[in-house]
């Protein structure tokens, strides 16, 4: 129920406003804003923050003065995390963890879309017995812990020698957005006219014929959901990338917290935020340029947690 | 939220009569070929993986799986375990500081709004794009800034109230605070959308009419609007509730669980077991645990909406 009605609402929270008719500039107006100015700037803040920490040398965040512009801005700090800041004994910097994440969401983002888009298709048009059954297990997936099945996961992985691989960080990420994605594209497949099909049925096309002539061509939008949803969600995963990815795809994240988390030598603060902006630089980017596809993503893919 | 596999038999109904008068064998071997990667999730890990763990939990297993079964031992065990605990205690407190919260601040933010703001896209851009970041940035953030020697709380001393105290990670009585206040900067702007949608969802008729009775703006949102949105606030809620309950990331980067055991949570205790601990029996325990609380919250959902579809029932 929710997520329907969330994507049905998501497109009424990009009609206008209907609250009380502003008349002019009274006190409760510029209350209005006093607050939503005040929010924002708490929300900015760690942006903020983020940015100039990054930009100054050490002498000056000894300084104590979080919020200040630096003095004398430097890139060090960027360059290092990128190139040279170091994980226990590896220094490389935050880059083989950036074209790992590179490669575990472009890949892991293709494969879990198409496999859902088949998911769909086949529960909207050809739903075989029991297929609802499935369907429903799938939703519950969406609300299990993560933890309940990791543990019999590693064993399947470790029996068929892929742990710690790179296809099984890919597997993993499809599973797990499986069940989003599956009923994105299922109600999507669903509100399309039914004499679409049928007209495909009559010129005699079939099951695959039909998906990928017809049918994929058509769920683009909904991709386009799919994807920002996918990209964002692989590259921010934390806990399988610790657990599946093994050392040698080990992605940003991981990485980016190996580097913070390092206790050996002086905390180098800068190192560590402009580390932390080079990993969120993607999905920001993504959140940035998407806009109000993004909040329809959310709307749909919240359950996803 | 599972009811939606039943929510619209139409088109498929239409979709199954003609594909049963066509060729039903091959077609039905096509869909079930194409659907196998989901025949396989729904089956093999989101039945058989859970029931596998489950067993588990009434095992001695220590780093590999081991079924000589020792009944309710690891519960009895698990519950008397004060990392166990402190976790157990840690996810109760979070939930409900966290939640409550990000639905108060949530509505408060969607209901400003909501006021025919100018530049609405701009704030909403702004109060939404923390959620965009991973949660292992959010802690990393939040670490530093609030940083004993050099973040908020040096600076604002620095600024010449040397009596400012705000450093929740250092002390194990309050660390849980900074969490919290980390969990609802990336959190609370997707609630605010949520309800935002809800608020938008309310019929301008309910509008006129308050305005004409005379009623208060913030009163009809609070006591007229606010009842009528349960859809929106249902959401946010579950979403919530899920979210808590996996709460992983936002710990190991901001406090790994210290000072101490004083931030640990369930989904951490259960990793910390499979892997450095070696003590899977007890670590399935937790995750059965952890496990349990979403399935009340699912049955109960599913019960209310049995519960309303026999009134329509009853009502046609």
């Amino acid at each position: 129920m929710t997520t329907e009605a969330l994507s049905a609402s998501s497109s009424r929270l990009l009609e206008g406003p209907h609250g009380a008719k502003p008349k002019k500039l009274t006190i409760s107006r510029i209350g209005v804003y006093a607050f939503l100015v005040l929010a924002a700037l708490f929300f900015l803040m760690p942006l903020w923050v983020m940015v100039v920490t990054s930009l100054k040398g050490m002498p000056e965040i000894q300084m104590r003065n979080l919020f200040a512009w630096p003095s004398e801005l430097t890139f060090e700090p960027w360059i290092k995390a990128w190139d040279t800041a170091c994980t226990g004994r590896d220094c490389n910097g935050l880059k083989p963890g950036f074209w790992n994440s590179v490669k575990i969401t472009a890949v892991g983002t293709v494969f879990s879309i198409v496999i859902a888009a088949m998911n769909g298709y086949a529960l909207s048009f050809w739903r075989y017995k029991g297929a609802n059954i499935l369907f429903g297990l799938l939703l519950f997936g969406a609300f299990v812990p993560y933890q309940v099945v990791i543990y019999p996961l590693i064993l399947a992985f470790r029996q068929v020698g892929l742990f710690g691989t790179f296809p099984a960080i890919i597997i993993v990420h499809t599973i797990f957005g499986m069940p989003i994605l599956t009923l994105l594209f299922r109600n999507f497949f669903v509100s399309l006219p039914p004499e679409l099909f049928k007209a495909a049925r009559v010129d005699g096309a079939g099951f695959w014929q039909i998906f990928f002539q017809i049918m994929l061509p058509m769920s683009v939008p909904i991709a386009i959901v799919a994807v920002i949803l996918q990209v964002t969600g692989i590259w921010n995963d934390f806990l399988f990338g610790t657990v599946f990815a093994g050392r040698e795809n080990m992605p940003m994240t991981v990485q980016l917290n190996n580097i913070v988390q390092t206790t050996t030598g002086v905390r180098e603060y800068n190192v560590h935020m402009a580390a932390t902006i080079l990993t969120a630089a993607v999905p920001l980017a993504v959140y940035f340029i998407s806009g109000k596809w993004f909040v329809r993503g959310i709307a749909a893919g919240a359950v996803k947690g | 939220m599972t009811e939606v596999a039943s929510a619209n038999p139409t088109a498929s109904i239409q979709a199954d009569g003609r594909a049963k008068r066509g060729r039903l064998r091959l077609s039905t071997v096509m869909s079930v070929v194409g659907t196998t990667p989901m025949i396989v999730t729904a089956i093999g890990v989101f039945v058989i993986c859970i029931i596998y763990s489950f067993l588990l939990s009434f095992t001695n297993s220590k780093l590999f799986p081991a079924f000589d079964f020792i009944g309710t031992d690891q519960y009895a065990r698990l519950w008397a375990t004060p990392r166990w605990l402190v976790s157990a205690n840690n996810l109760w407190i979070f939930g409900l500081l966290s939640i409550g919260a990000n639905m108060v601040v949530g509505y408060l933010l969607a209901v400003f709004m909501d006021q025919r703001i100018r530049q609405e896209d701009l704030f909403r851009s702004i109060f939404l794009y923390p959620f965009a970041m991973s949660l292992v940035i959010t802690g990393l953030v939040w670490r530093w800034i609030l940083d004993p020697n050099y973040g908020l709380q040096a600076t604002v001393q620095g600024w010449g109230f040397t009596d400012f105290q705000f450093a929740p990670l250092v002390d194990s009585n309050t660390a849980i605070y900074g969490l919290v206040v980390a969990g609802i900067w990336n959190g609370v702007g997707v609630t605010m959308a949520i309800m935002l949608a809800g608020l938008r969802g309310v019929d301008g008729e309910i509008w006129k009419a308050a305005k004409i009775d005379g009623i208060p703006t913030w009163k009809t949102y609070l006591q007229i609007v606010l009842p009528m949105m349960r859809g929106a606030i249902l959401t946010a809620f579950i979403l919530q509730c899920v979210g808590v309950v996996r709460v992983f990331d936002l710990v190991v980067a901001m406090t790994q669980g210290g000072p101490g055991i004083a931030t640990q949570m369930p989904a951490i205790f259960v990793i910390q077991h499979i892997t450095d601990r070696a003590n899977v029996g007890l670590g399935m325990a937790a995750a059965t645990m952890m496990l349990l609380p979403v399935v009340v919250l699912l049955s109960l959902q599913q019960f209310i909406q049995w519960r309303a579809n026999k009134k329509r029932m009853n009502a046609l």
